[in-house]
């Protein structure tokens, strides 16, 4: 520190940050514990320590595993992210290259484009992806008597609508990744006869493989919480963050949320440590 | 000749993706959403242009109050996850040790890897009649009755501020981490008190990170749906939840077209006057973070 304060502000600063980090805890420790708790409502009193809501496969305590509904959501979400993450780092990377690499009019200008989605609030592209993909399936249906079932509410549109901002995360990702490229290894790789697609595999790719790494993992977690702009495209193939929160809205919860609520937080946290393990590479740089 | 052919074909084939991504799924859609608020219903499936249903939107006090609320509230919202997290943020960068720093960062990321549904059902678990806490005052005997915390807008806000501060203190910590102490040792040297060297010093330095936060925050609390819902019940009157109710409840999409116009406007004001204010672009604060 640049100067010693006062020992009292210090502790006072400290228990404050400490407190902080347990508001910051709390509500995720609540979600969490009431997975492992032997009653029918996730609430206190303690009843005991219970596996049941993640194995029971009996009603009343139907647990997780054995949930038909809850277990199809996890499926779709996982599909879905998978789907985006794939697009998102695809185009993240083609829009890399082209804003670290091209020469076009109006770069910068396109280079604030790029970054708008991000703060366009996500029930908005929800709703006006829907009404252009709605409007396109009534003009083909009425015009030309053509059925096209994937421009109505289902996965392809909760793709394209997580996908139309997500691809912003994964492009500033790799694009961070990219400008701290040393142009000298492509040299000397075509100094020494490469030619251009085999400098871009064996060079250039390799380098990017750990931001496309992690803007992936970033982006599959961000598509499998994402819940505003699936809420309004979503159709039959319902993710799960939408089916937990039917549940959680209509029905009134049982443990068994939280069961999903603690594996989730499990997975994305591992998710997340990889993602960090894999950006600590720092053998090329 | 054949090399300058090749680099304008890569190019091209390096913008394609970006055109596409641009006008098919944020262009079009925008316009489409305009035209469609556009279009006022005269009778069952004719439709006139005309501006109908913003003038409803003006002439129905529940349904700019509530904008009015959601604007007012997101910026409380944004201004005590600024004076929450800024001193986190100038721990985690400056007086942390190299060791502890890493792991607070961490620990600060952790939260947002979890979906919003998951911390609001945690605080719902948490403040509820029969929640933790309600429980927890009644048998250490500080009340006799059940209490309930959910359902108000204080609730609300401290559920928001929960779910955003990490926006604030990511960009905050990222900033401040570029600080060289020595201007701030230079500050306490010329005689600035601790509070002259954090106003004179340290805030225009983080100015970026702080517009950066602010931004982001203010966009995601404006935007919110699930918080304010289910930590504010049904009477929670978000703009979002009017946004829902117009599409799905009510089917009536040209209405809910405007309001979602009117929301984004509304928060692109904003975001506008707030890097106006304090002189940043989009380019050196949302793009850096």
């Amino acid at each position: 520190m640049a100067r010693s304060a006062p020992a009292p502000f210090v502790w006072g600063y400290r228990a404050y940050v400490l407190a902080f980090f347990l508001f910051l805890a709390a509500p995720l420790v609540a979600a969490g514990t009431f997975a492992f708790n032997d009653s029918l409502f996730p609430a206190l009193p303690w009843q005991g320590f219970t596996l049941d809501w993640f194995f029971n496969d009996t009603e009343p305590k139907l647990g997780m595993f054995h949930d038909r509904r809850l277990l199809r959501g996890l499926y779709y979400s996982f599909v879905i992210a998978l789907m985006v993450s794939v697009l998102s780092v695809f185009v993240g990377t083609t829009n890399a290259f082209l804003f670290v690499r091209g020469q076009f009019p109006f770069k910068n200008a396109l280079y604030i484009v790029m970054v708008i989605p991000l703060v366009i609030p996500g029930v908005i592209l929800g709703i006006s992806i829907l009404v252009i993909a709605s409007n396109m399936a009534n003009y083909f249906d009425r015009s030309l008597g053509i059925d096209l079932d994937f421009l109505r509410p289902g996965i392809f549109l909760v793709v394209l609508g997580q996908f139309s901002f997500i691809t912003t995360i994964t492009s500033l990702v790799i694009t961070a990744r990219l400008k701290k490229f040393d142009a000298t290894m492509e040299e000397a790789a075509l100094n020494l006869g490469a030619g251009r697609a085999r400098v871009l595999r064996t060079i250039t790719l390799p380098f990017l493989r750990p931001a496309m790494i992690a803007a992936g993992i970033v982006a599959f977690l961000v598509s499998f919480e994402n819940f505003n702009t699936t809420l309004f495209l979503v159709g039959s193939e319902a993710p799960l963050t939408i089916t937990m929160y039917d549940r959680m809205a209509k029905v009134g919860s049982t443990p068994v949320l939280n069961a999903v609520s603690f594996v989730l937080m499990v997975g994305s946290g591992l998710l997340a440590l990889v993602s960090i393990a894999v950006q600590r590479d720092k053998s090329v740089r | 000749m054949v090399q300058k052919d090749v680099r304008r074909l890569t190019l091209i084939l390096l913008f394609a993706p970006f055109a596409m991504w641009i006008a098919l799924l944020i262009i079009v859609p925008h316009i489409g959403m305009v035209a469609l608020s556009l279009r006022e219903k005269v009778a069952p499936r004719v439709y006139e242009f005309g501006l109908g249903n913003y003038i409803d939107f003006i002439n129905e006090p529940i349904y700019w109050n509530t904008l009015l609320r959601t604007g007012s509230m997101s910026l409380l919202v944004t201004a005590l996850a600024l004076l929450i997290g800024f001193p986190i943020a100038y721990y985690i960068a400056k007086i942390a040790g190299n060791r502890t720093r890493g792991a607070l960062f961490l620990l600060c990321l952790i939260p947002l890897w979890v979906s919003d549904l998951i911390r609001a059902f945690g605080w719902i678990l948490l403040l509820r009649e029969t929640g933790v806490i309600s429980t927890f005052l009644q048998w250490s005997g500080l009340v006799s009755g059940p209490i309930e915390f959910l359902y108000n807008d204080v609730t609300v806000i401290i559920g928001l501020v929960y779910t955003v501060i990490l926006f604030m203190i990511v960009p905050l910590v990222s900033t401040l981490d570029g600080m060289d102490d020595s201007l701030v040792e230079a500050g306490y040297n010329l005689g600035g008190s601790g509070f002259t060297v954090l106003r004179r010093i340290i805030v225009p330095y983080a100015m970026p990170g702080i517009v950066s936060g602010c931004i982001v925050v203010f966009m995601l609390t404006a935007g919110s749906y699930l918080t304010p819902i289910l930590l504010g019940g049904k009477n929670s009157s978000w703009f979002t939840e009017q946004i829902y109710d117009q599409f799905i409840t009510r089917f009536n999409w040209e209405s809910g077209a405007a309001f979602g116009f009117l929301l984004l406007a509304f928060t692109s004001t904003v975001i506008w006057l707030g890097l106006k204010l304090s002189g940043q672009t989009l380019a050196n604060t949302v793009a850096k973070s």
